[in-house]
């Protein structure tokens, strides 16, 4: 976005960004053809306010790092025309919600990653390398229902649209609980025990109130709250066996 | 803050209460009919085994059912955690019981209906 | 409230409808505790009880019981949706079921409403 490109029209965006401690800072950004929200961070970052911290990796909507909350929805903002979002010409970018500011536009993934491995979404193996590779049936309706949630990147969108996670700090989130159920469907994991009890505490799946809000906006079109009733069901089932 | 057990619970006396709250609204749909007073009620429900019943059993389910979620909006909605969740939920529950089989009580076989 | 802060990316159907179960629950459990005195003055008071009847011919009132039965039947049929996606092995589009259950207890609540006049 240099000299190379024409700028069209001085039209000029209206950016207001969500700093440390609640403070608000206003922008003008001039608008580009093609300019996604990433691009406007940067801009300012580069042009305006070089103290401004945000991440990204990528930019083409593979990694996650670039998720941020833009009018008070979760977006990779990498993957987000400017277009798409502005209200006039306004547009408001904060940080995700529900986890620590560590600066400006930067939070901090712990919580997520801590709450990921307490949900048990490790993998539980019982193979060594001497024994044959365990067979795996693509068909099979336990390897499809895994399948659906594998592609999760961890970017923490579904995260920070989650109500219940904004309500309940113990709450162990839609990522996490997403992965325990593709572990559970997983015919090389041997965890099972682990992972219904892990799943079954006071931050358990049974908090989810199934508002949908991480199936809507999971840029990655997986659908967390599906795996979630898939938890809810598998520990039921084991409530009746082992009894109360 | 919810356990599994809880959780069964409530869905438990969800399902029982479904067919109660049908029933229940099909009374007062006809109840309701040409005026609502006391001795039409009373009429009804007075020393029935049946009422007692349907009403006893949707007035423990319901004591139940809302103590749990009324948990849950005080600790999502108000932070409320720990001993003080517990204290709330056991309190409401008591207090939704007490009420409400004093209720079934007084229209079934509570003795001494005033001229 | 913990969750309130700036976040506009509720107005989907289904968030919609936990919304509108939470509050349909919390208004009935508030509700529940005078229901319950007002029928106890069968036994202590019955002509108390019958003055709290009439006023179910005041029009305000009849406004207010079709406002209750309203939010009963949506919490109990949107109670029942959440527990068909929770256990049942459907795959069916949510908002639709969601819809339906919100038609099916207003529709409940104009027949009370309708018989109460």
């Amino acid at each position: 976005m240099g000299s190379l490109f024409a700028v069209t029209n001085t039209r000029f965006l209206e950016v207001t960004v969500e700093r440390d401690e609640g403070k608000s800072q206003a922008f003008r950004v001039p608008a580009y053809e093609n300019q996604t929200v990433l691009d406007v961070v940067s801009w300012i970052q580069q042009n305006a306010d070089p103290t401004l911290s945000y991440r990204f990796a990528c930019r083409v909507g593979m990694c996650g790092s670039c998720a941020m909350m833009v009018n008070g929805v979760p977006r990779w903002t990498c993957r987000t025309h400017i277009s798409k979002v502005l209200e006039g010409e306004a547009v408001t970018i904060g940080p995700l919600r529900n986890l620590p500011v560590v600066k400006d536009l930067v939070v901090d993934m712990d919580p997520f990653f801590d709450k990921w491995v307490a949900a048990e979404g490790v993998h539980h193996g019982g193979l060594t390398r001497d024994d044959p590779i365990a067979a795996v049936d693509e068909e099979s309706a336990a390897r499809v229902e895994a399948n659906a949630g594998i592609e999760c990147i961890n970017c923490s969108v579904c995260y920070a649209a989650c109500d219940t996670v904004a309500g309940n700090p113990d709450y162990l989130g839609p990522a996490a609980l997403q992965r325990a159920w593709t572990l559970l469907n997983d015919a090389k994991d041997e965890g099972r025990v682990a992972i219904l009890d892990a799943v079954s505490g006071s931050g358990g799946c049974h908090n989810c109130h199934s508002m949908g809000s991480c199936t809507t906006y999971c840029p990655n079109e997986l659908d967390p709250m599906s795996a979630i009733a898939g938890l809810k069901r598998e520990t039921a089932k084991s409530f009746f066996r082992r009894g109360r | 803050m919810l356990t599994l057990r809880l959780y069964m619970l409530q869905r438990i006396t969800a399902m029982l209460m479904a067919p109660l709250v049908m029933g229940h609204l099909a009374v007062m749909i006809y109840a309701i009919q040409g005026g609502l007073d006391t001795a039409e009620i009373l009429g009804r429900t007075q020393g029935s085994v049946v009422w007692f019943l349907f009403y006893g059993i949707f007035v423990v389910a319901v004591a139940i059912h809302g103590a749990i979620g009324l948990r849950t909006i005080i600790h999502e909605w108000g932070g409320v955690r720990g001993a003080g969740l517990e204290a709330v939920m056991w309190v409401t529950g008591v207090i939704l019981l007490g009420l409400g089989a004093r209720a079934v009580w007084s229209v079934t076989f509570a003795a001494g209906l005033g001229a | 409230m913990s969750m309130a802060r700036g976040i506009t990316s509720r107005a989907h159907p289904l968030w919609l409808a936990y919304i509108l179960h939470r509050i349909s629950g919390l208004a009935l459990a508030l509700f529940l505790p005078l229901h319950f005195w007002v029928l106890a003055l069968a036994l202590t008071d019955p002509a108390r009880l019958d003055g709290f009847l009439t006023l179910t011919e005041n029009g305000v009132v009849k406004l207010a019981e079709f406002g209750l039965v309203f939010l009963l039947a949506v919490h109990m049929f949107g109670g029942l949706r959440v527990m068909a996606m929770e256990w049942l092995p459907w795959s069916a589009p949510q908002k639709t079921l969601a819809a339906a259950a919100a038609a099916l207890s207003f529709l409940i609540a104009t027949l009370f409403f309708l018989q109460a006049i």
